[in-house]
């Protein structure tokens, strides 16, 4: 026999198979569609951030000036060293000198008083962009006389108005403006102390600034060629950093900038291609139970002539255009969703954003959605090879499923490669890419274990006792057709994701209401004079205010580590003391004795030094000697303001920095520093917010010098923040929330096809619609409660090793949120189920059978 | 004469449940072209089986299967594909027509499948003969049970065949239409001189054929000439 004669080389004819995949979607496109939709709003998320980062990336480079207000700035956390001064008078071509320091402002009309970041300015800065001010002329206008600008939140919870007066230190100051905006400064940033500008000539006569003092110093210069900083950079650089002055130009400023969204942007993709492959898992269930419905045509086409190829490539084709169509509606909502993004994260960064179309991100958007339903579809499409002519004279044959199938593994690789490298792209990091692989991957695997458990269960202890109707509802769960494992996995992860964010929030709010809760600190006064010590503490027992602890605090900065100085280790590349020592200013307090969150690791505290002369052994805070390289018995020469005190590492402690109560990194015995200038810190509790109140207007206006930081105001700053970031994180997690309700509600229609039959024959032999109506709440009410629970129970445990591992604080979750989660996605779930199969149950089963079946 | 099938020692086992189950047991016969054919038997007796062995929908146990001298056995399923559209026309009891094409794409898809250019004209020409010309356009599920089963007939001729192969192929349909049905396929098979190899319960139907094969319980045990 002469085979070749018979058996050609058969070429592809792709017009043919777009013709028959055109023909064959025929009066299935709007099931087709409702298969894809699952993955139009993880699409949407995507594109949504990929616009927003492209966007912002523009923005930051159009607006990269107005980031930092001028071509350089340099910066210091210390008064400067006088022999700067000429130098950085001679800097740019325009200049201007900015103080900045935490004070109290009391409001005189209201009485208000209230932490804020005084920023004392001379000079024509910004120089780009501007301080964005009501009326708009205060901006520049507040310089010329006894003037404040504040900031539009300290006005509105004062109920200031412009033309009230403030009070700084002894100062008293119109209110020339609100403050909008100021240059590079984020919602976020300025909530905690809200900035006030004043102009530079009236600092002194606040009287605030004092030896000791922390004040920042800014100097802003504008050059007349842009291209000069560089320039002027490596000139001044070495003296800079000799001098410990930092510097920061546009160009630093603009990657910071972006690096710091970048993080924020890789998140929120991360966010959005969880609920994408949400959205695939109902993809991939989806055009499996497809599949299945088309056996007999393939069969059909296969005795015809049909390859297996071939009838893979029709459906294959079927799958990628209509995923394209979904990406590109998809991509459509993206862009519209895109533009709501910049009012939610107009506080995160300190650019204006714009919300223009993004033709690159679109293109990434649809070529994934493609990819991503070609992928996810090839699992089930591989059974398509498989499907016998046979089937064509044999109804019941079943198509073969091998797990031995080397294609279908090669499939699973290609999706894991696939969920790598996207997320490589996204973080740009292999490990991260993996790890995140591995986490969502694993979540998979439990929600899907726990769904495959379940069905062995429910079959194995299966209630033959039970009535009817509730053994219709179990069976449901695994017999041929189920949506166990498919809405039990997307579900699932989305309750897992929603309720994980809410404990993470609440273990962060949880932790810092704990340290303001029960006889714990509440209040913190520092900048106390010494010679205002007695005073403010005696104020205090007049409010009845117990003084939790009074301490001194002497600033200071390390000369030499072992007789060797910042130069000297920064030459010798072997040496092991980090240079970062000497660049810390140190806030140190002299005791003889622990505090009840310290703990003694090494040696022990020494007591009062007699003797000018004497060896001063010092105490320090062991993992900041780790981080330094210092260890027992080193010394360390400490330059305290101007005068340098040789001391030795006496003593190691290990301190609980959780506590709201004064921690240093180093103790000095008492002794040595009594002579230094230095302030005091006064800690106590406050029963009220009215006594809070009263107490903190008493001190501004005796003690204008005197800051407070009240626990009470940080907690709702807290809060605040958090629920600003939990907007945003929820906003996209909501996404996969609708993602799975997506799913189920496509699995619950496309099921409908399958339970049509067996509902029908249900009807015919007499049953009524309430009896179909409760096997079907049931079976939905077993798959809704099960995933949610599930969701929930892994957001426990998740958020339980979180709170012990990560935070190191007990977990204590509100049980109400989690029970009206889990009632909602039960509910839902049998709403969802019901309401997609009443079909079934309102019309005659005759009816159905010739419409549906 | 030529041959066109050629069964020879063909046998067909399942394993299931730990059993081995013997559909077919050493069938042999062979059939000249041109020829008409039945193949009749009581239920579960193979005849299908039979069927689908000869028009290479599955692959035997033992034995050979030549068809148009290509020895089916030793081809992949994608090669026995291609014989089938070259060579081989069906007929099913529940007519298998693809429900999202009309009756017009059902007729086409053979000759497309082989790459023929001009293809509707004779698609048309058949949906004529077979009294659907003003039906063309409908789907499957617009179209009577008869009227399906006469497209199938259209596209079981379409290709040309050398052999059809017809499963029950009035099972689904009354009497009535049954005769018309009847009548329109042995017309055509003998305008075209298709071989045809017809598997049925219906013994009046297996009569119009000039030869009857009777299986029972996997055994061939009769093949007998009608005059």
């Amino acid at each position: 026999m002469d085979r070749d004669r018979f058996i050609y080389k058969k070429k592809l004819n792709f017009r043919w198979l777009l013709l028959m995949a055109w023909r064959d979607s025929r009066r299935n496109r709007s099931r087709l569609f409702l298969f894809v939709s699952s993955i139009i709003l993880g699409i949407a998320a995507l594109v949504a951030t990929f616009s927003l980062g492209d966007n912002v990336r523009k923005d930051i480079d159009k607006q990269a000036q107005t980031l930092v207000g001028a071509d350089l700035v340099v910066e210091s956390n210390k008064p400067v060293n006088p022999k700067m001064r000429p130098m950085l008078d001679s800097l740019g071509d325009q200049r201007s000198e900015e103080r900045t320091f935490a004070s109290m402002i009391y409001f005189s009309k209201s009485g208000g008083t209230r932490l804020v970041q005084v920023r004392a300015l001379q000079g024509d800065f910004p120089y780009y962009g501007a301080l964005e001010t009501t009326p708009v002329a205060a901006g520049k206008g507040f310089r010329l006389a006894q003037q404040a600008l504040v900031d539009k939140t300290l006005m509105l919870q004062f109920n200031a108005q412009v033309g009230d007066s403030i009070q700084i230190g002894e100062v008293t100051f119109a209110i020339a403006g609100v403050l909008n905006k100021a240059p590079g400064r984020t919602g976020l940033s300025t909530t905690v102390a809200p900035p006030v500008y004043i102009p530079l000539k009236y600092l002194d006569q606040t009287g605030l600034v004092q030896k000791g003092s922390r004040i920042g110093v800014n100097f802003y210069y504008k050059f007349n060629e842009s291209s000069q900083v560089a320039e002027v950079i490596k000139d001044i650089e070495p003296r800079l950093e000799k001098a410990g002055l930092d510097f920061d130009t546009v160009e630093d400023r603009k990657r910071n900038t972006g690096r710091s969204f970048e993080d924020v942007n890789e998140f929120l993709t991360l966010i959005s291609f969880i609920a994408l492959l949400l959205g695939c898992i109902g993809v991939a269930s989806a055009i499996h139970i497809y599949i299945r419905e088309k056996i007999s045509s393939i069969a059909i086409l296969r005795c015809l002539g049909v390859n297996s190829v071939q009838a893979f490539l029709i459906y294959l084709i079927q799958i990628v255009g209509i995923g394209t169509i979904g990406a590109i509606f998809g991509a459509i909502l993206g862009t519209l969703i895109q533009q709501v993004l910049p009012s939610v994260l107009k506080d995160f960064l300190p650019i204006e954003i714009t919300a223009g179309i993004s033709w690159p991100s679109i293109g990434k958007g649809i070529a994934l959605g493609a990819i991503i339903a070609a992928l996810f579809g090839l699992l089930p499409l591989l059974s398509v090879r498989k499907v016998s002519p046979l089937y064509t004279l044999r109804l019941s044959l079943e198509p073969a499923r091998s797990f031995r199938d080397p294609f279908r593994w090669l499939v699973y690789l290609l999706i894991l490669t696939f969920v790598v490298v996207f997320t490589w792209w996204q973080v740009h990091s292999w490990i991260q890419a993996i790890i995140f692989t591995v986490s969502i991957l694993l979540a998979f695997l439990v929600l899907a274990g726990i769904a495959r458990l379940l069905m062995f269960l429910v079959r194995r202890f299966f209630p033959s006792s039970w009535s009817y109707l509730w053994r219709q509802g179990f069976a449901n769960l695994y017999r041929p057709n189920n949506q166990t494992l498919t809405l039990i996995t997307t579900i699932g992860l989305g309750a897992l994701f929603i309720s994980t964010l809410y404990f993470i929030q609440t273990i962060l709010i949880n932790r810092v209401s704990l340290t303001g809760s029960g006889s714990q600190p509440n209040m913190v006064l520092f900048d106390i004079q010494s010679s205002q010590k007695d005073s403010v503490a005696l104020l205090a027992k007049n409010f009845q205010l117990p003084i939790l602890q009074q301490v001194p605090i002497v600033t200071m900065r390390i000369e030499a580590i072992n007789g060797k100085t910042a130069a000297d280790v920064k030459k010798d590349t072997n040496s092991k003391i980090s240079e970062r020592a000497f660049e810390w200013e140190f806030r140190v307090t002299y005791r003889d004795s622990l505090t009840d969150s310290e703990k003694l690791t090494a040696g022990k505290l020494s007591p009062r030094v007699k003797y000018p002369g004497d060896i001063v052994p010092i105490s320090m805070e062991e993992q900041y000697a780790q981080r330094i390289n210092v260890k027992m018995g080193d010394s360390i020469l400490f330059n305290v303001q101007g005068a340098l005190v040789p001391t030795v590492v006496g003593s190691m402690r290990k301190v609980d920095w959780q506590r709201v109560q004064t921690n240093f990194r180093v103790v000095f015995p008492p002794g040595v520093l009594e002579p230094a200038p230095q302030f005091h810190v006064l800690i106590t509790r406050v029963p009220s917010p009215e006594v809070s109140a009263r107490f903190q207007q008493t001190v501004v206006r005796n003690y204008p010098n005197i800051s407070i930081i009240d626990l009470h105001l940080i907690l709702k700053v807290l809060d605040d923040v958090l629920s600003q970031i939990g907007f945003v994180i929820r906003f996209m997690a909501g996404f996969s929330i609708i993602t799975g309700l997506i799913v189920l509600i496509a699995s619950v229609l496309i099921s409908k096809y399958q339970r049509m039959q067996e509902s029908v024959l249900l009807r015919t032999l007499g049953g009524s619609r309430r009896q179909i109506l409760i096997i079907t709440a049931l079976e939905y009410f077993f798959l809704g409660a099960l995933a949610a629970a599930t969701g929930i129970l892994l957001s426990l445990v998740g958020s339980w090793a979180l709170a012990r591992y990560s935070f190191k604080t007990s977990f204590s979750p509100d049980w109400w949120p989690v029970a009206i989660l889990f009632i909602a996605i039960s509910l839902l779930t049998i709403l969802i189920g019901i309401f997609n199969s009443r079909s079934v149950v309102n019309r005659p089963p005759l009816e159905v059978l010739r419409r549906e079946v | 004469m030529e041959t066109i099938l050629n069964i020879r020692n063909l046998s067909k086992t399942y394993q299931g449940g730990g059993h081995t189950l013997h559909v077919l047991n050493d069938i042999n016969f062979s059939v000249e072209a041109g020829s008409t054919l039945s193949i009749v038997g009581p239920s579960g007796s193979g005849k299908t089986t039979l069927l689908g062995l000869c028009a290479g929908l599955d692959r035997a146990s033992s034995g050979a299967v030549e068809l148009n001298n290509i020895r089916l056995n030793e081809l992949s399923e994608d090669e026995r594909a291609q014989i089938r559209n070259r060579y081989v026309g069906f007929i099913f009891q529940n007519f298998q027509l693809l429900p999202t094409l009309t009756a017009l794409e059902n007729v086409m898809v053979p000759l497309e499948l082989r790459g023929e250019k001009n293809i509707r004209p004779r698609a048309m020409e058949l949906l004529d003969k077979v009294g659907l010309a003003d039906r063309v356009h409908h789907y499957p599920m617009q179209l009577s049970g008869g009227e399906q089963q006469r497209v199938s007939l259209a596209r079981a001729f379409s290709n040309a065949p050398r052999i059809l192969f017809a499963d029950e192929p009035t099972g689904n349909l009354d009497a009535e239409t049954s005769d018309k049905v009847i009548k329109l396929l042995f017309d055509l098979n003998q305008e075209a001189g298709t071989t045809l190899i017809i598997v049925t319960h219906n013994l009046e139907l297996a009569a119009q054929t000039k030869r009857i094969i009777r299986i029972k319980g996997g055994h061939l045990v009769g093949d007998e000439r009608n005059n």
